[in-house]
């Protein structure tokens, strides 16, 4: 019978330190590949010298990065059943960060796609949404809750099979010094989500394997990402398939940008955050 | 109540508790146009604001008082009752998935839960640059939280009692003309002993408070059995 000592002669340092450095080359199925160039799933269209970030994180697990501004990033759900919950800040200044409700109200649109701006609270870009295949999102309900979790799974803590996005997002805020008071209403790409007339949230779920979206950092920013299920997910069983990320270097949108001047509201969002990169001396 | 040198207009309803209304009355006070407002409400106790003039959009943020980190969750709350607007039955959940208040009583169908406080920075960007100078919910949480330890950190996604937010079908949302009237009320329950946040909305760009801040009213009332005992 194979047990998690089967294969292992650790009775020596010099054995111990010989076992472990053979496990170094292992693969997983989930794992960041670093450097990034070195992703076996690099896309085609993706400079491999531009690469900053690849990883494919497990269904129930997060991802944390700080990217530059002009990183653009993408995201895939590999297997159909990805969800990824998304928080931005302004790395510079954490207080800054995403905020769903200028997001969605600002622009007038409850349903981001391409184009739309992910907006802080202070009347900022932190991001703007660049491509989008999946059109299935939902910047409303959210991941499954703790309550919710251990309601319907039996348990909700990160170690679990059934880990919420409270645990997720709690964990990737504490690696960048946050706190759950730090944690805003977040997105979620590739689990849909609609609104009736009378309020009703109408599931939508998912738009199959291969799905992308891709964003692009208009400040310096910090992303964490939970990849748990959807709060509206019906499915009985905890079920969230994993999420790759491929980041790379690329250009802010800046003024000679069709993008800049969609709307009024957009331009002065452009505008703001222009105003405070050249403010605080960012290139 | 004393309403002795408060702004009033002869249209005016200042309502009275919409629940325990032969209870105990703990506080009756009246948040001034424009102004801010902060309580604690004992677990059991009910919380009815009065929307005196009508259409005055009351925006509203709660937190567990014994853990501020606990606080109103409008993700967790909708998906909850899988539906965007609020209604009697309601319950306000925290960022932990556990219940904050429930609304007993409510007299404006629709309640908002997605359009967010209004801020100067966000006024820049709906209604440009020259609105910056205006006085916003935002200053009025930081400076009402303030006094509690709470800071731009704490400010999370409100309710906006009393302010109309239909989605259309192709996702279109905008804050349009309200469906209150002057004394409709809302009543909330707390399940636990929490700290009530209150922006009286001093826009003056959009309908969310009919171009015209009006007061609202704040009436904290204990049930029967708490007065009985006392």
């Amino acid at each position: 019978m194979s047990t998690p000592r089967t294969n292992h002669t650790t009775n020596t340092v010099l054995a111990a330190q010989s076992d472990a450095r053979a496990q170094g080359n292992l693969l997983a199925h989930v794992m960041p590949y670093v450097p990034a160039d070195t992703s076996p799933f690099l896309p085609n269209d993706v400079p491999a010298m531009s690469a900053v970030w690849a990883e494919t994180v497990q269904g129930g697990g997060y991802a944390h990065r700080i990217v530059a501004r002009g990183t653009r990033i993408r995201f895939e759900d590999v297997s159909g059943d990805a969800c990824a919950h998304l928080v931005l800040f302004n790395a510079d200044a954490p207080r800054e960060r995403l905020n769903v409700a200028d997001t969605q109200k600002v622009f007038w649109q409850a349903y981001p796609t391409v184009g739309h701006p992910l907006l802080s609270g202070e009347g900022r870009v932190l991001a703007t949404i660049v491509s989008d295949t999946s059109a299935h999102h939902d910047a409303f309900a959210g991941p499954v809750s703790s309550a919710q979790a251990v309601q319907r799974f039996g348990a909700a803590s990160a170690e679990s099979a059934s880990p919420s996005g409270e645990a997720l997002f709690g964990l990737a805020a504490s690696k960048q010094g946050l706190s759950r008071r730090d944690l805003p209403p977040s997105v979620a790409f590739f689990q849909g989500v609609r609104v009736e007339s009378d309020g009703q949230l109408r599931f939508t779920g998912s738009a199959g394997p291969g799905s992308i979206v891709e964003i692009l950092a208009e400040m310096p920013l910090i992303l964490l990402v939970a990849n748990a299920p959807h709060a509206l997910d019906p499915r009985a069983e905890y079920t969230v398939s994993e999420l790759r990320i491929h980041a790379w270097r690329d250009s802010a949108t800046t003024r000679d940008h069709a993008r800049w001047r969609v709307t009024p509201e957009r331009e002065r969002a452009y505008s703001n955050t222009q105003d405070y990169i050249s403010s605080r001396g960012i290139a | 109540m004393n309403f002795a040198g408060t702004a009033t207009a002869d249209w005016f309803d200042w309502g009275a508790a919409l629940v325990n209304t032969v209870g105990q009355t703990v506080l009756d006070e009246i948040v001034a146009p424009r102004g801010s407002w902060s309580a604690i409400v004992r677990q059991g106790d009910t919380l009815t604001i009065v929307d005196v003039g009508g259409n005055q959009s009351a925006d509203f943020l709660v937190y567990a008082a014994a853990d501020t980190a606990v606080r109103y969750s409008v993700q967790h709350t909708i998906a909850a009752q899988r539906n965007a607007y609020l209604r009697t039955g309601a319950v306000l959940l925290s960022n932990a998935g556990g219940p904050l208040m429930t609304l007993v009583g409510n007299e404006v169908d629709r309640q908002d839960t997605i359009g967010g406080a209004c801020s100067k920075e966000s006024n820049s960007l709906r209604y440009g640059h020259h609105t910056v100078h205006e006085h916003a919910c935002r200053e009025n949480f930081l400076a009402e939280g303030a006094r509690w330890g709470l800071g731009a950190r704490d400010l999370v996604s409100n309710i906006n009692w009393f302010m109309n937010v239909p989605v259309e079908t192709d996702g279109s949302l905008g804050i349009v003309d309200g469906l209150s009237a002057p004394g409709k009320r809302v009543a909330l329950r707390a399940e636990r002993d929490v700290l009530v946040v209150v922006s009286n909305c001093p826009q003056m760009n959009n309908p969310c408070n009919d171009f015209n801040p009006t007061p609202l009213r704040m009436i904290v009332t204990s049930p029967e059995f708490e007065a009985v005992s006392a």
